[in-house]
């Protein structure tokens, strides 16, 4: 977890999706800094997390994960916090404002999907069978992850050249816990959670995303009582990363309105 | 001029029509690997001749209509999307991710892909360079690899599942409970994949008297878990006849000499012994068959071993000699019986816990039976690896009544 930016200006908390770390908002939350306090954490199984904190049975459902930001909000004592969340940190932070409402000020949600397997006539864009596939895709990458090597990436925050040794230390994860989170993930169904969702929320939606396609953005953005849609001129699931500009531009012209409310 | 310089002159002029034949193109379309460039959001601008025929599609279907993506399975696309597209944006090239491209045909092809981004220049626009190598004979190997680590994996939790469920029927699974005695104990299995073998109970006997004990047998496995079990129902039928603690320890001697060559090991020490309730709290009388002493924790007084020393290990010996002791619990008082695995830990600094394990379980907390495990647990939990043995602990505490 990293806390950085003007202490007491407003809380943004950033948290990265599935597949990589916090170095997804590299160039999304560094803009913040001059007048909020920026937070970015990975998730427990991720990036720099502590491995053996992660258990299957807390993990079992985003739940586990959103009761984690939770917990972050409450160790840094952080309230008004705006949570910007990729992908499935999106439902994590739809989750987690549904519990504790007074926690948030805002959600911005980026490429969110509350559901990715199809149920007609809802469509998330995939079939069960796709998601086996992916697990397949993370199982044949099983072998360049080395276990041996893992101490290097994870216990070292402070001695950056042993993780650069490694090629693709950003998401790089342990298998199981990647397969594990894979499968929570993709066959999670936070659908009736929108509703409950009681704080504004700005939609931000590539304007193609194979991942959460723009449909699955409108959906979102219908069923969330007080919220922003804005589709981004970007392709791919990833917008902080390939239209960073874009992402912060549109954040930007939100906050102010969440003052005002 | 010799012969020998007409060789070399010869082999340099082939050497130099052969790299003259090599021209960029030729190299780039007939790679023994699969080459394609792709603008950032992976639309496919070049593809080499290799990766089309692999792929059975003409340039012209793929340059302008399809994307990087489009090539994968869904389940690589996803993958695509979560990881290798990220981390291109993150550090500008990745290497050998393992993906399934489809074929025209709709094979899978399993392939590893290196792309380095290429900045944009003067020259051009920023593109992403992919090489696609065939790894079917390898995926294929790794699958392999996979599944067995897969059965390895299978395998280690079902013997573990296994060895936690006999070593649960080997405790027993609550103590009873004994008016005006408090009882607590604390069992440490030292391996999750070997049935250790350290074993302890608590019975009723006629006449409102109690039997116990609490040993190790040598050796662990299922040698020692078929051993424990004997000794188990031995002490306890014995006890049933002739509850005198000497008396119990040579039944099970007997049993324990007759068990031998049946069994890998067929000798134990233990601390066997009786409770007698007294007005107020409790008479023990206890025999020791090599086992390191008990300790009674007395509410108002220093810690002390019960001394038994002189007691010789069961099963061992046709005819060992047992000690007999008798003491007498006060209401507040703690008897405390131990296996080696407590004395035998070690701190980090080697130390093991035995050199003064009274004076140990003096600044424990004096107060239930359960307060001196917890406090013992504590002890022995942050020693993390130190704790090298079994460990089995039982601990009485006669209460006010």
């Amino acid at each position: 977890m990293s806390v950085a930016g003007s202490a007491g200006g407003p809380t943004l908390l950033f948290a990265h999706g599935f597949g990589c770390d916090q170095s997804m908002w590299r160039l999304v939350a560094p803009a913040f800094e001059r007048d909020h306090q920026v937070v970015l954490f990975d998730h427990v199984g991720a990036g720099g997390s502590d491995l053996s904190a992660w258990s299957p049975t807390r993990y079992a459902s985003l739940d586990g994960y959103a009761r984690d930001v939770l917990e972050i909000c409450e160790e840094l004592d952080l309230r008004d916090v705006v949570f910007v969340g990729h992908s499935v940190s999106a439902m994590i932070g739809v989750l987690a404002a549904a519990r504790e409402p007074d926690r948030f000020a805002g959600l911005v949600l980026v490429g969110p999907s509350p559901r990715y397997v199809d149920d007609p006539p809802y469509r998330g864009g995939f079939e069960a069978a796709d998601i086996e596939e992916l697990l397949e895709s993370l199982d044949s990458n099983y072998l360049g992850w080395s276990a041996a090597m893992a101490p290097a990436i994870i216990g070292n925050p402070d001695r950056p050249e042993l993780g650069e040794e490694l090629t693709n230390s950003f998401c790089r994860t342990d298998p199981s816990i990647a397969r594990h989170f894979a499968r929570v993930t993709f066959t999670s169904d936070n659908r009736d959670d929108l509703a409950r969702v009681g704080v504004p929320c700005l939609v931000l939606q590539s304007r193609e995303d194979v991942i959460a396609p723009l449909e699955v953005g409108e959906f979102v953005h219908s069923r969330i009582p007080d919220s922003t849609l804005v589709v981004l001129d970007a392709t791919g699931h990833c917008p902080n990363l390939s239209a960073p500009d874009q992402v912060v531009a549109a954040i930007q012209d939100w906050l102010p309105a969440l003052a005002v409310a | 001029m010799g012969p020998a310089d007409d060789t070399d002159a010869v082999r340099e002029a082939r050497l130099h029509h052969a790299e003259l034949t090599e021209t960029a193109e030729d190299l780039y379309d007939n790679a023994p690997c699969g080459y394609l460039s792709t603008t950032p959001d992976g639309h496919i601008v070049r593809i080499n001749a290799t990766l089309l025929r692999w792929l059975g599609y003409e340039h012209d279907q793929v340059v302008g209509h399809m994307r990087f993506a489009d090539l994968l399975t869904v389940g690589g696309r996803m993958y695509h999307e979560t990881h290798l597209a990220p981390l291109l944006l993150l550090q500008g090239s990745v290497h050998s991710v393992a993906l399934e491209v489809r074929t025209a045909d709709r094979r899978r092809l399993p392939v590893l892909v290196d792309a380095v981004v290429k900045e944009a220049s003067d020259a051009g626009p920023s593109l992403v360079r992919i090489m696609v190598v065939d790894a079917a004979d390898r995926r294929a190997y790794e699958v392999e690899l996979l599944r067995a680590r897969r059965q390895a994996d299978l395998e280690r939790d079902r013997l573990q599942e296994l060895a936690t469920t006999l070593q649960r029927t080997l405790l027993p699974p609550a103590l009873p409970g004994v008016p005006g005695l408090e009882i607590a104990a604390y069992y440490h299995s030292a391996s999750v994949e070997e049935i250790g073998g350290d074993f302890y109970d608590l019975f009723p006997l006629a006449h409102d008297r109690w039997g116990f004990f609490l040993g190790d047998v040598c050796g662990k496995g299922p040698g020692a878990a078929v051993l424990t079990s004997l000794i188990r129902y031995t002490l306890r039928a014995a006890a049933v006849y002739d509850s005198d603690p000497v008396s119990v320890l040579t039944t099970l001697n007997t049993s324990l000499r007759q068990e031998r060559g049946t069994t890998s090991t067929s000798w134990c020490t233990l601390i066997y012994g009786v409770l007698v309730p007294a007005d107020p709290g409790f008479t023990v009388t206890l025999a020791s068959g090599g086992h390191p002493p008990a300790l009674v924790v007395p509410r108002d007084a220093a810690v002390e071993a019960v001394d038994t020393v002189g007691g010789q290990p069961v099963g061992l010996l046709s005819r060992p000699r047992f000690r007999t002791v008798t003491t007498t619990l006060r209401p507040g008082d703690g008897l405390l019986l131990h296996t080696d695995g407590l004395t035998e830990a070690r701190r980090p600094d080697g130390t093991m816990l035995d050199e003064d394990l009274p004076a140990l379980v003096a600044e424990l907390p004096r107060g239930t039976a359960r307060d001196v495990v917890d406090g013992l647990a504590d002890v022995l939990s942050s020693l993390g690896p130190g704790l090298v043995d079994d460990t089995a602990i039982m601990v009485f505490t006669a209460s006010d009544r």
